[in-house]
C-alpha cells in the first residue's frame, strides 16, 4: 500500500537511488556491450558453423566442439599452454622473491639494481621480442656467441622443436620478474621489524628466519602474484606472434595464439568462438580457485 | 676475521652477484641502443659486443623513411589519451556511486564489474572484433579504443580512495551549497590524486604497448599505433637480416616511455607497485 503523501526522506533517498544508477551508466553501457555481450556471442557462434568461405551460419550443436576435442593440434596447444604456464609462473614468481629478499636492504645501488630488473615491464612486448629474437639468430646472435663459448654447439633456438618454447618462455620469465619483484618488496615493508628482532635474539639462523618469518607472511603477496601471473601466461602471445608464429610444426602455439590463428588465418569463426569459450572457462577457473583460497586467507594477522 | 671485514666481504659478494645479474638484465636493451648506432651492415664478430666504434645515425634515418613513425605516434598518442580521458570519466562516476551513493543492488552491481577483471579484453579478441566491424569502426582509431572506456580495475582503486575521504568535507561542501559534481570536483578528486597518477601511468603503459588488439583491428597505417608498426617493420627487416635497422625501429617505439620512465623514476614504481593488476 502506498502512503497517499510521500515522505519527504523517501523521495530524497529515490532521487540519490537514481544518481547512483546514472553514474554507473556509462561504465555499465561499455562493460554491455565488449564485455559481457561478446561473453555470450562467444557462446553462441561456438555453436554454428561459421566460416568465411561459406555465406550463412549452420546450427551444429557441440559439433565445434568435437572437431576440436579430436584435433591433435588443440591437445598439442594444451599441452603447450600447460608447459608456458608451468614452466614461466613458478620461476618467474621465485626469482621476483629471491630479487626481493636481495634488494630489501638500504645501499647505493639498491635503486639501480631494481631499475634493472623492473624496467623490461615497461617495454611493449612486442619491442623486447623484437630484440631478444636477435638474441636467438642462429651463428651471430647473443646467446650463440656467448653461449657456444661457454658450452659449444649450434643451436637454432626458435627453429628448434624442442628449444623454441623455452626460448619464448625467457622472455616473459625476463620481461615480468622485475615486476612481480615490485609486490614483494611491497610485501616486506609491511613484516614488522619486531619479529626479526626476537627472531635475532633467540638465535635464528637465516633460513629459518626465512621458513618460519618471511615466507609465511608474504603468503597473500604469494597467492595474488601467482593469480596475477596466470591470468598473464594466458595473455601473452605478442613475442609468439613475432619470434615463432606458434611453429616449428606448432611446438609454441597457445591457446590465445590459436584463437588468433583460427579467427584471423584460418577464419573458421565457430571454432575460434568455441576455443573463446575455453579460455574464458579456464580463466574462470582460475578467478574461482584464487576466490576460494582468499576466502580461506592464506593471511596471518601480526 | 673479525665481524666488521666478514660484513664487507658479504657485501662486496652482494655487489657483484647481483651486479651481474642485473646487467645480464641489462644486456639486450644496452645491445639494442649500440647496435642502433652502428653503420648499416656492420654484422661480422663485432655485432654481438656492446662497443660502437663510429657510431652513426643512418639507421633511424632509414628506419623513419621506411616506417611512417610520425603517423604511428600521433595514433598511438591519441588512442592512448582518448583511452584515458574517457577512463577517467567513467572511473570517477562509477566510483563515486559505489563509494557514497546508497541503491538497491549495488553490491551486486559491484560483482558484476569485477567479472572484468577475470576476462581479460585479449581473450574476446573475436566477438569484440565482429561488434567493431558491424559498428563500421575498423581502422579507426575509435574501433581501437572503445572496447576501454570502462575499467572495474580504476573504478575498484578509486573506490577505495573515495571512501578513503572524510564525512566532514562532504558535508562542509553541501552546506556551501556545491553540488554533487561541484563536491567530486572540488573535494573527491583532489584528494584522490595519487590513484589518479597511478592509474593513469598504468594505464598509458599498458595501452601504448598493445598489440594484438590493435593488429586485428587495423590493416591500413590509418589507425596503426606503434607497436603494430614496429612489428611489420621488424618482419620485413629480418628477412633481410638488418639487425642494425630493427634495433634503431626498437629504440625508437621504446624511447618514449623509456625516457619518461628514467624522468619519473620514482612515480613509474611506485604506481606499477600501487596498482597490482595492469589495465
Amino acid at each position: 500500500m502506498r502512503p497517499a503523501v510521500r515522505s519527504a526522506p523517501g523521495r530524497r533517498r529515490r532521487r540519490a537511488a537514481a544518481q547512483g544508477y546514472l553514474f554507473l551508466l556509462p561504465s555499465l553501457a561499455f562493460l554491455a556491450v565488449f564485455t559481457y555481450y561478446p561473453i555470450l556471442t562467444a557462446a553462441e557462434l561456438s555453436l554454428y558453423r561459421a566460416t568465411a568461405t561459406v555465406r550463412g551460419h549452420v546450427f551444429i550443436g557441440a559439433g565445434n566442439y568435437l572437431a576440436l576435442a579430436a584435433n591433435p593440434v588443440f591437445h598439442q596447444v594444451l599441452h603447450n599452454s600447460a608447459e608456458f604456464l608451468l614452466g614461466t609462473v613458478p620461476v618467474t614468481v621465485a626469482l621476483a622473491l629471491v630479487l626481493a629478499l636481495l634488494l630489501n636492504r638500504g645501499h647505493l645501488l639498491v635503486t639501480p639494481f631494481r631499475t634493472a630488473f623492473f624496467y623490461p615491464a615497461l617495454l611493449p612486448l612486442i619491442g623486447a621480442a623484437a630484440i631478444w629474437l636477435f638474441v636467438y639468430t642462429p651463428g651471430y646472435g647473443l646467446m650463440d656467441v656467448y653461449l657456444r663459448r661457454l658450452v659449444g654447439g649450434n643451436v637454432n633456438w626458435l627453429q628448434d622443436p624442442t628449444w623454441a618454447l623455452p626460448a619464448v618462455m625467457l622472455v616473459t620469465v625476463w620481461k615480468n620478474a622485475g615486476y612481480y619483484m615490485l609486490f614483494y618488496l611491497a610485501g616486506l615493508q609491511t613484516i614488522s621489524t619486531e619479529l626479526y628482532e626476537a627472531a635475532r635474539i633467540e638465535g635464528a639462523s637465516a633460513w629459518q628466519v626465512f621458513r618460519s618469518i618471511t615466507f609465511p607472511l608474504l603468503g597473500p603477496t604469494t597467492l595474488f602474484v601467482l593469480v596475477i601471473a596466470s591470468i598473464n601466461a594466458f595473455q601473452s602471445v605478442d613475442q609468439i606472434w613475432i619470434m615463432t608464429a606458434g611453429g616449428p610444426d606448432n611446438t609454441t602455439n597457445v591457446l590465445l595464439y590459436y584463437i588468433y590463428q583460427m579467427a584471423f588465418m584460418f577464419f573458421d569463426l565457430g571454432k575460434a568462438a568455441a576455443l573463446t569459450v575455453f579460455l574464458l572457462a579456464v580463466l574462470m577457473g582460475i578467478a574461482a580457485v584464487s576466490f576460494g583460497l582468499l576466502e580461506r586467507r592464506i593471511h596471518y594477522e601480526v | 676475521m673479525n665481524r666488521r671485514t666478514a660484513r664487507g666481504f658479504g657485501t662486496a659478494l652482494w655487489v657483484l652477484g647481483v651486479g651481474a645479474l642485473a646487467f645480464v638484465w641489462v644486456f639486450p636493451l644496452l645491445w639494442a641502443v649500440a647496435t642502433s648506432f652502428r653503420p648499416p651492415g656492420s654484422l661480422g664478430s663485432q655485432i654481438a659486443s656492446l662497443w660502437v666504434h663510429h657510431p652513426s645515425l643512418a639507421n633511424f634515418r632509414e628506419a623513419w623513411s621506411e616506417a611512417p613513425f610520425m603517423r604511428l605516434y600521433y595514433n598511438t598518442a591519441v588512442v592512448v589519451f582518448g583511452i584515458l580521458g574517457a577512463q577517467l570519466v567513467t572511473i570517477t562516476l562509477a566510483a563515486y556511486a559505489f563509494a557514497r551513493i546508497e541503491f538497491p543492488g549495488r553490491d551486486w552491481l559491484f560483482r558484476l564489474f569485477l567479472i572484468q577483471l577475470m576476462v581479460a579484453p585479449s581473450s574476446l579478441i573475436l566477438p569484440n572484433f565482429v561488434t567493431i566491424k558491424t559498428l563500421g569502426l575498423l581502422n579507426t582509431r575509435l574501433g581501437i579504443m572503445i572496447p576501454y572506456f570502462a575499467s572495474a580495475f580504476g573504478t575498484f582503486l578509486l573506490r577505495q580512495s573515495f571512501r578513503g575521504v572524510p564525512r566532514d568535507l562532504e558535508d562542509a561542501a553541501a552546506i556551501d551549497g556545491c553540488t554533487t559534481f561541484q563536491t567530486l570536483w572540488n573535494v573527491f578528486l583532489p584528494l584522490a590524486r595519487p590513484t589518479l597518477i597511478a592509474f593513469s601511468i598504468v594505464s598509458v603503459v599498458y595501452h601504448y604497448n598493445e598489440f594484438l588488439w590493435p593488429l586485428i583491428i587495423t590493416d591500413t597505417d590509418r589507425a596503426r599505433t606503434v607497436t603494430v608498426g614496429l612489428a611489420s617493420f621488424t618482419q620485413s627487416a629480418e628477412s633481410a637480416a638488418q639487425w642494425n635497422l630493427i634495433a634503431a625501429g626498437t629504440v625508437i617505439v621504446i624511447l618514449p616511455l623509456l625516457v619518461l620512465f628514467i624522468i619519473f623514476q620514482r612515480r613509474f614504481v611506485e604506481s606499477f607497485m600501487y596498482s597490482g593488476l595492469k589495465g
